[in-house]
């Protein structure tokens, strides 16, 4: 297996990002292995969750990539990494040009500002014993910033900025719905003018209805503001509206990214192409989709399949899968900056092809 | 699952040492000087000296708890050229007092403790989770009400109390028990199941209370739970939903506070009782033991109690790798 | 299809279709008032068709699956209306005849399985046991049952994972099961809660792919609760749009998805992103929150979030609440709605 060292073609990949111009966010070789110990009074380590496994990808300044995975994918585990709330295994974080790989969060003073992260669950992500007034002045105050207009009126202004009524300063979270509990996340974020949000799920706990306000707001913060943002969600459809750039992870690597359309419309990965086609559409006519089902769930990240981690799914697996790990790399009839891992590539399209792909033992006899 | 157990005792030795040290430098750590005690009134320096010598009190405090724990080993011999106790290895000491091997004087009183403790926890268990799952079923109705109210009385009593009641009522009274004694269940079963049934009855209405309380609670989150809801709606009875789904997941948290409380009892937490009743258990010898300041006894009723602890949370952990398959015991 | 208007008495006698809901309700009393969980909810349903209950948190969606196994019996809800069920009807049937249908004849597919099965017990014995509550058989006949049912729905080397606890499969197998427990009985009717929202996008596709499967062959009526209308889309012949325990668009998917008729429902369809929209144009959201049942606006519970409502004459959205009824000349697709069809011009306008 191929985990740490990367290869010569793999590093010619992660440098291939679109354009030039300087990265506001640049993460290579990253890794993160949650030790497992076994023992009582003596404990050694029997294991290791290889949660992030050496990935790269870089933000621009102002961009949003997304970052798309089912469970156990990583990608909640690389917005912790990159916000500093865990310590890397492995590999390097850049955000504004400064190392902040292993500093501690003390002294980090500008990138703790100018990096914040808006959390999944409204509900346990505000402390419920504190005002909203208080909740979005507590990051100016640890930071000593004091705006110009003072604590109170700047929290007044970003609760106006995110839809709220400035006037409910002095209410506690409980008086909140989870869609205005996660405007009041978004709040806290931005009170240090940041350039980089990271956001796990941040729409995925709440309703239809409101999924698409908060949507629209981090949108028009990203536009009006000029802020980048790390969108993790597993939500295909809300990905693409929200992210520029889309990097789609399986198993604690990155199988392929690339622009919207890129990934979207010209998928090159099996994966990839597997994700999209199970994406249920509010089209009642189909729409001339591929139709492809897997078998089995994604498997452990203890121990990882050898090689390509998508082999054990896949139905154009050979025996090169198995021995060679496939390097992110712009393949052929790939556009720029469009990187795909992966030794025997889909044609790019996700219109219907002439078989269906079914690999599920229970549906495939079910449908003989 | 034998390296578990194997590892846990492991542990549990080393807990007991810890213990058993600690228990030695508080004991010399009080003001009150044994030999002194054991001296007499009319005490000359040179007796003084002599019941040192004996005691092995003038030796430095590690050799002392060296000696002791040599003893755990090797036969020790004690006294002096007048009287000399032999202790046989696992030797504990030899009590100040009574010039008895320690493990002797507590392999006399455990028995006591035992049935006391045992007895009384089996009744308050299971009437306990009976009365509890009774209240949950039917939350807010009658039999609800009574069960809840009826623990509360139980939890405000005290054993003074409710043992002198019931010792006034049953035996003075209307003289249907003997005065409580313990009497060996090998030697007179009937005896036995006699002597001890008020003093199990006081402590079950000490407990019972909380362990009514206890599963009520958990029987009313475990009905809560999404799989009683799949019970039910796979056509389920309600009694098999309450017997076999609820009470299965609801006796969990119960294993573990029933084991404490059962290995306390045992260790002698049953102090008031004993005394109450006038039983000679574990409890009594210890409270005899610090006041004598009789230190091998002191160190043997402690680590007999930590011991009871130790060892039953070994037996409530694989307990519940038993009842519950999510517990891996590796 | 059969979409009947609510009848405007309840005349007691079995209707022909095989599940007939007419103007059920679940009430709760509690502290703070009345929560009126399902106020009034009609449908019809035959064999081997599937309807799709579409709402989002509070809409009754959920009660109303709980009303058709008759779980409420014994609590403190208040069940009104009529549940007709193969020519029986299930909201005045009495608890042991409720039992014995339960698991036979309507069975259920809950959200999440890791917590809709009980961890104590082997999945192979959980399954057997709803087999056993209604059919003479030894342990051993049970036991063969339930590995064939999981040899159905696709788990990998039954006769070893029977013995498996819960914990030990995967979540989609975990489902999978499930659907082998709700199935082991042949039931007539499965309803199925939120059967894919704990899973991932992958097994979502296999298991609502399954459920379709099972369901041509046994024939039966599926009943399909969601907040997604791709799941729905994707799975079902109707579709019941709930909204504050009242249903308020009802119809065939096609009439529903393609022409919606309520304000909510295509304020729904405009706000969710889908994989072929315009990413250059912004969602169009639906602003406000979902009402608190204990409190229901009067007149329609969706006035205060509708953007139509200035367009009715008379307020009478915030007075009167709407009547369903057949729109556009479609008997077949009706919506609580006061709006003219005239006034509808700019629906799928952005």
């Amino acid at each position: 297996m191929n985990t740490t060292e990367s290869s010569p073609e793999q590093q010619t990949g992660s440098v291939a990002q679109p354009g030039s111009g300087e990265n506001l966010l640049e993460v290579s070789g990253l890794q993160m292995h949650f030790p497992i110990r076994q023992g009582i009074i003596f404990q050694r380590q029997i294991g290791a969750v290889r949660a992030v496994d050496g990935i790269d990808f870089a933000v621009k300044p102002g961009e949003s990539l997304g970052l798309v995975g089912e469970s156990g994918c990583g990608k909640s585990t690389t917005g912790r990494l990159v916000t500093r709330l865990l310590e890397p295994t492995a590999g390097s974080i850049r955000f504004d040009g400064e190392d902040i790989t292993h500093k501690p969060v003390a002294t980090m003073r500008k990138a703790r500002q100018q990096l914040q992260m808006i959390f999944q669950d409204p509900y346990s992500s505000l402390n419920p014993r504190h005002t909203v007034g208080t909740i979005i002045e507590t990051p100016m105050r640890l930071s000593d910033i004091t705006p110009k207009q003072g604590h109170k009126k700047r929290a007044q202004e970003l609760l106006e900025i995110v839809g709220l009524n400035p006037e409910h300063y002095n209410r506690y979270p409980s008086e909140f719905s989870g869609g205005q509990r996660q405007r009041i996340g978004i709040a806290r974020a931005l009170a240090l003018k940041p350039k980089l949000i990271v956001a796990d799920e941040p729409v995925s706990a709440l309703d239809v209805s409101i999924q698409a306000q908060v949507v629209n707001l981090l949108q028009s913060l990203q536009e009006e503001m000029g802020i980048a943002f790390l969108f993790i969600a597993h939500d295909l459809a809300v990905v693409r509206h929200f992210s520029q750039r889309v990097a789609v992870m399986y198993l604690g690597k990155i199988v392929e990214v690339g622009n919207r359309t890129d990934i979207y419309q010209r998928p090159r990965h099996p994966y990839t192409h597997a994700l999209l086609s199970a994406v249920p559409e509010a089209n009642p006519d189909g729409g001339g989709r591929e139709r492809i089902r897997l078998a089995g769930d994604v498997p452990s990240p203890i121990g990882p399949p050898s090689g390509c981690r998508f082999r054990t799914r896949c139905w154009k697996a050979q025996e090169k899968c198995a021995s060679d790990e496939p390097p992110l790399l712009q393949i052929s009839g790939n556009s720029a900056g469009h990187l795909t891992a992966c030794h025997f590539p889909e044609e790019p399209s996700i219109t219907a092809r002439d078989e269906v792909i079914i690999l599920d033992p229970a549906l495939a006899a079910l449908e003989e | 699952m034998f390296r578990y157990l194997m590892r846990r005792l492991l542990a549990a030795a080393v807990i007991l040492v810890v213990i058993s040290a600690i228990t030695f430098v508080t004991f010399f750590a009080l003001p009150t000087d044994p030999a002194l005690l054991a001296c007499g009134k009319t005490c000359s320096p040179s007796r003084l000296a002599e019941i040192r010598h004996a005691l092995g009190l003038d030796k430095s405090l590690a050799t002392q708890y060296w000696e002791f724990f040599k003893g755990l080993f090797v036969d020790r011999t004690y006294g002096d050229q007048s009287i000399t106790v032999h202790c046989n290895a696992p030797c504990l000491g030899v009590s100040f007092q009574s010039d008895t091997p320690v493990l002797t004087i507590l392999l006399g009183d455990f028995p006591v403790d035992l049935s006391l403790g045992t007895g009384a926890a089996v009744i308050f268990l299971v009437v306990g989770v009976g009365l509890g799952m009774v209240a949950a079923t039917h939350k807010g109705k009658a039999a609800d009400k009574v069960a809840v109210s009826a623990s509360l009385v139980g939890v405000s009593l005290q054993i003074y109390f409710v043992g002198l009641l019931l010792m006034w009522a049953f035996v003075d009274k209307w003289q249907i028990l003997p005065a409580p004694s313990y009497t060996p269940l090998t030697q007179d079963p009937v005896g036995w199941f006699q002597g001890l049934l008020l003093p199990w009855a006081t402590l079950v209405v000490i407990y019972l209370a909380f362990y009514t309380r206890l599963s009520r609670s958990s029987m009313l989150e475990t009905l809560g739970e999404d799989y009683i809801r799949t019970a039910r709606a796979k056509g389920l009875p309600m009694r098999r939903v309450i017997l076999k789904h609820t009470l299965r997941a609801a006796i969990t948290p119960i294993i573990t506070i029933f084991g404490m409380d059962l290995a306390s009892l045992i260790g002698g937490t049953a102090v008031i009782t004993e005394s109450v009743f006038g039983l000679n258990g574990i409890g009594k010898q210890a409270v005899d033991a610090v006041t004598n300041s009789d230190l091998p006894v002191t160190m043997g009723t402690t680590l007999f109690a930590a011991a009871a602890i130790v060892v039953f949370n070994i037996i409530v952990d694989m307990a519940y790798g038993i009842v519950d398959p999510r517990v891996r015991l590796a | 299809m059969a979409i009947e208007l609510p009848p405007q008495t309840a005349d007691g006698t079995a209707p022909s279709a095989f599940l007939d809901v007419r103007d059920l309700q679940v009430h709760f009393p509690t502290e703070d008032g009345l929560v009126k969980a399902v106020d009034g909810v009609s449908f019809t349903l035959e064999k081997g068709r599937t309807l799709g209950i579409v709402g989002e948190s509070g809409s009754g969606k959920s009660v109303t699956s709980l009303a058709l196994l008759g779980l409420h019996k014994g609590t403190r809800a208040i069940l009104s209306g009529e549940i007709w069920l193969d020519g029986e009807e299930l909201v005045a049937l009495p608890e042991p005849a409720m039992r014995a249908l339960r698991g036979e004849k309507v069975s259920m597919i809950f959200q999440d399985p890791l917590s809709a099965l009980h961890p104590f017990y082997m999945v192979g014995n959980q399954i057997a046991e709803a087999y056993l509550v209604h059919h003479k058989a030894s342990k051993k006949e049970a036991k063969d049952r339930a590995i064939d049912m999981l040899k159905r729905v696709g788990i990998p080397q039954p006769e070893r994972r029977v013995n498996d606890y819960p914990h030990q499969f995967s979540g989609g197998m975990r489902q999978r099961a499930m659907i082998a427990m709700s199935l082991v009985c042949n039931p007539e009717l499965l309803i199925a809660d939120e059967p894919t929202t704990a899973l991932d996008v992958t097994v979502q596709a296999q298991i609502l792919d399954l459920i379709h499967d099972l369901q041509q062959e046994y024939g039966s009526a599926v009943i399909i609760i969601t907040h997604d209308l791709g799941v729905v889309a994707q799975t079902s012949n109707d579709i019941l749009v709930m909204y504050g325990g009242r249903c308020i668009e009802y119809g065939s998917v096609q009439d529903v998805l393609n022409h919606p008729e309520h304000p909510y429902t295509w304020g729904l369809l405009q706000s969710m992103p889908s994989l072929s929209s315009d990413v250059h144009t912004k969602l169009n959201p639906i602003k406000g929150n979902p009402p608190s049942l204990i409190n229901l606006p009067s007149g329609c519970a969706f006035s205060p979030r509708c953007a139509f409502k200035d367009r009715v004459p008379g307020g009478r959205c915030m007075t009167e609440r709407p009547e369903l009824r057949p729109m556009a000349g479609n008997d077949q697709h009706i919506a609580a709605c006061h709006l003219a069809d005239d006034e509808k011009t700019d629906r799928v306008a952005k």
